[in-house]
């Protein structure tokens, strides 16, 4: 005859301890300072050696050495699985339309996907490369999707944005590439 | 003056909660106390005054009293009656006092009801109850009035969200109220049960018919919401792992372990303080769902809930209801054995398996759900989607379905798998030749173990069956077959939608035809119209099926003027065997108009699925209410017999 055990006296608290630490977690989440920018220990370094496969055969791929051209570019990390990528695209867009080449990289993605998502949210990339095993992501220093590196024209990583570019982040990105440009 | 009657309607119904609350737990202490024989009544009262004070709001809203803030801010006189009411529950305070209205009217239920319960468990279940209660009166009274006056009186309403002017939204948070206050009733009677000690099968049958209606309401709202969203956003997936939809998911993953485990503490005695435990763990989970909705503290696609300062009311009720019940039982579970043992070959050991899995998926999704706020607390921002949660969530799915398919043929205590195995063979063998059939044409992993899995489950559920006279069969039994039936109609559904889903999307010229899948599809004109508060360019697409007949669906790019915003509605053409879905996109510069479109073959068996879990379920409901009626019925006849038999 088989049966759980009685549980013991401790693990009763369990539940407790688990829910207490639910409660602390999002009072955490509601107290915290409305600060969304990031202080990066990347900043400042240059981009790490990289070579990245073509993520979707009509564009090339990225490798490191594809960013140090004397120009800034916007390196964004994305994924054509991640919604708020989808509702970033078009502060992209716009980017690309003020004349900054943004290059991206595709986490854990399929080329067909990435099609799709090209032909629903536009293509604002010059380059996508493809990390299948988030390297390029770790890398960098970076913890999710979407996130977007201004990087200078030395290959020199400027600053990091983590989370989606919102409609009115656009004049912060533009001016930090402008920054990165001097 | 409706109005005011309503709102003095609520401060009585509180002040009756108080005076419940504090006579159902000093009739703990003192029992035979003046104040014990008032609590039923007191329950029925608060739900008489709570019901009249929605009906006050409902009547408000029909009349259109502007001088009432709510219907100011939420309707106008030219809305639809139907919008009209549905308006009442539609904003925030309309819809807390729906969820106290419920919650009274259940109260109130199991006052007049429940007579298999010792009356102390009864009267502490009760307290409970009102101290659940009363945290809502509270936020509705103090800090979400719905019948706040306006002063000077507006000459006409805002009106509604257009966004929720839909017949299905009108229905879709109510349904899930529902539930979530269901839930609550359960996590009364477990509170009862732990302060009496009185963890017993009468427990189990007491609260089993709170927990089935709780969640066949909220498989009804999931469902519902499910298809919402996919023919409302246009992305055509029909599950987005959203925060928000993992918030009605929580809930029913706890409540359907919670319906198994009640099971057999009913039939067989055993898994007393897990039940409980889940009791707590599944109201924990609804309140959980609220806050996340409300709060803002998760970024979702769905967030036009959201006020934060509301968040924080419902955190502290919350905290406060959920970390004293998780006390008590701290304090009180150990006092509870564990009942009845059990072989490891046997159905409660196929249950326990079963909640084992259904627990470590609820663990799966809540941490996925919360793991951005624990990325952020510790300084990074993350969005965590499908990659993570489809396979990770899939681990467990997988053997707690073939599990669910074995465990009701097995005997209840002990048994031999060798008893069932001539049951199994013939399903065994259709798993492994439908696995290998889609494995030769090249179907990936996934959908080919769902497509298998589902098309094993689909037989496997009807074994039960098997050797009865179908007349005979009770009713919960019927529930259980068709409820797992149906989690195997909706499994092939989802693995035929992502195994065969076609799409195209392309830029298409006036005239030109356009194939997908089975079907062709002409482009045959674009024109704009317009609506009451948008304007919208339609399209005009005449589709036929293998060169079929033709039939026309019209998708539609629609502009509102305020707040100005671009929806894209869909147009979708049912078959039996799936779903032609169109979306009409942007004109591009040379005269081509952007047209997506799918062929999701039986994409709609996930819904009917869902359906067919829910009914499982109001049948198993429908079968265990009337079995008490007829013994509460043969309780009173033998009562009556023997005061007769007293008299002779």
């Amino acid at each position: 005859m088989a049966s759980a055990p009685a549980p013991s006296r401790w693990a009763l608290w369990l539940p407790l301890a688990f829910f207490a630490g639910f409660t602390a977690l999002v009072l955490f989440a509601m107290l915290r300072p409305a600060d969304r920018a990031v202080k990066s220990a990347m900043i400042g370094r240059p981009l790490p050696q990289f070579s990245l496969l073509a993520a979707t055969p009509a564009q090339p791929g990225l490798a490191s050495a594809d960013l140090a051209t004397g120009k800034p570019h916007l390196l964004n990390i994305f994924a054509s699985w991640c919604v708020p990528c989808a509702v970033e695209a078009p502060q992209l867009r716009a980017l690309k339309d003020r004349g900054i080449d943004v290059v991206g990289v595709a986490i854990r993605d399929k080329p067909e996907d990435l099609a799709r998502f090209f032909a629903r949210n536009g293509n604002p990339f010059s380059r996508v490369g493809r990390d299948d095993v988030s390297a390029i992501q770790f890398a960098l220093g970076s913890s999710g999707v979407p996130e977007s590196f201004v990087i200078d024209g030395q290959g020199v990583i400027r600053y990091q944005h983590i989370g989606d570019i919102r409609a009115d982040q656009v004049e912060l990105i533009a001016q930090k590439m402008a920054e990165a440009a001097r | 003056m409706i109005a005011t009657a309503g709102l003095a309607a609520l401060w009585f119904a509180a002040a009756l909660a108080v005076l419940q609350l504090f006579s159902g737990f000093l009739a703990l202490r003192q029992p035979d106390n003046p104040l014990t024989p008032v609590v039923r009544p007191l329950a029925m009262a608060q739900a008489g005054l709570v019901a009249f004070a929605f009906i006050c709001l409902i009547i408000v809203f029909a009349q259109t009293d502007l001088s009432v803030a709510l219907v100011a801010a939420n309707s106008h006189s030219a809305k639809p009656m139907l919008y009209k009411v549905a308006g009442a529950w539609g904003n925030h305070e309309g819809s807390m006092l729906l969820w106290v209205t419920i919650m009274a009217l259940a109260g109130g239920f199991v006052a007049l009801l429940e007579k298999r319960l010792p009356e102390p468990t009864l009267l502490a279940t009760l307290g409970a109850q009102a101290f659940v209660s009363l945290g809502f009166y509270a936020f509705l009274l103090l800090a979400s009035n719905p019948f706040a006056r306006l002063d000077p009186v507006p000459a006409e309403g805002n009106g509604l969200n257009p966004l929720l002017q839909d017949p299905g939204l009108a229905f879709h948070p109510p349904t899930l109220y529902v539930g979530y206050v269901g839930l609550s009733v359960a996590f009364s009677f477990a509170v009862g049960a732990l302060l009496t000690r009185e963890v017993s099968p009468n427990f189990a049958r007491a609260m089993r018919p709170w927990v089935l209606g709780a969640w066949i309401f909220l498989t009804l709202g999931i469902t519902a919401g499910s298809y919402w969203a996919y023919y409302e956003l246009g992305w055509g997936g029909w599950w987005f792992w959203d925060p928000v939809e993992n918030a009605s998911l929580m809930p029913w993953l706890a409540a359907t372990a919670l319906l198994h485990s009640v099971s057999v503490l009913a039939s067989r005695n055993a898994l007393r303080a897990w039940t409980v435990m889940l009791g707590v763990v599944a109201f924990a989970m609804s309140m959980v769902g609220t806050f996340l909705v409300r709060s803002g503290v998760l970024t979702s696609v769905h967030a036009f809930a959201v006020d934060p300062t509301k968040g924080t009311f419902i955190l502290a009720l919350l905290a406060i209801n959920i970390g004293a019940a998780f006390i008590i039982f701290a304090l009180r579970a150990g006092t509870v054995s564990e009942g009845q043992r059990f072989a490891i070959v046997s159905r409660e050991s196929a249950l326990v398996f079963n909640n084992v899995m259904l627990s470590a998926v609820l663990g799966i999704v809540l941490l996925g759900t919360l793991y951005p706020l624990v990325a952020e607390a510790m300084g990074a921002q993350v969005s965590v989607g499908p990659p993570y949660f489809n396979p990770a969530t899939a681990v467990f799915v997988v053997p707690m379905l073939v599990v669910m398919g074995i465990g009701p043929l097995l005997r209840w205590r002990r048994d031999k798998l060798g008893r069932i195995k001539h049951l199994l063979l013939l399903p065994a063998l259709v798993l492994v030749g439908v696995a290998i059939w889609l494995g030769l044409r090249g179907v990936h992993l996934m959908p080919l173990l769902g497509i298998a899995l589902g098309t094993m489950l689909l037989m496997v559920a009807l074994v039960p069956l098997k050797g009865r006279r179908l007349r005979t069969v009770t009713l919960p039994l019927w529930g259980m077959v068709v409820a797992h039936f149906g989690i195997g109609v909706a499994l092939l559904g989802i693995a035929c939608d992502s195994a065969f889903s076609t799409e195209k999307l392309v830029a298409a010229r006036v005239g030109e035809t356009v194939s997908v899948g089975p079907w062709l599809v002409r482009l045959g004109r674009i024109e704009p119209i317009t609506g009451p508060n948008w304007t919208a360019l339609e399209a005009k697409l005449n589709a036929s099926y293998g060169g079929g007949a033709t039939s026309e669906l019209k998708p539609q790019a629609r502009s509102f003027w305020t707040p100005v915003q671009q929806t894209n509605e869909s147009a979708i053409l049912t078959r039996w065997n799936g779903q032609l879905y169109t979306v009409l996109g942007e004109e591009a510069e040379d005269g081509r108009w952007q047209l997506r479109l799918w062929w999701k073959p039986f994409v709609t068996l996930i819904w009917l699925g869902g359906a067919l879990v829910a009914l499982g379920g109001a049948l198993a409901l429908l079968g265990r209410v009337l079995s008490d009626l007829r013994r509460f019925i043969a309780i009173d006849k033998i009562a009556y017999r023997r005061k007769q038999q007293g008299r002779l």
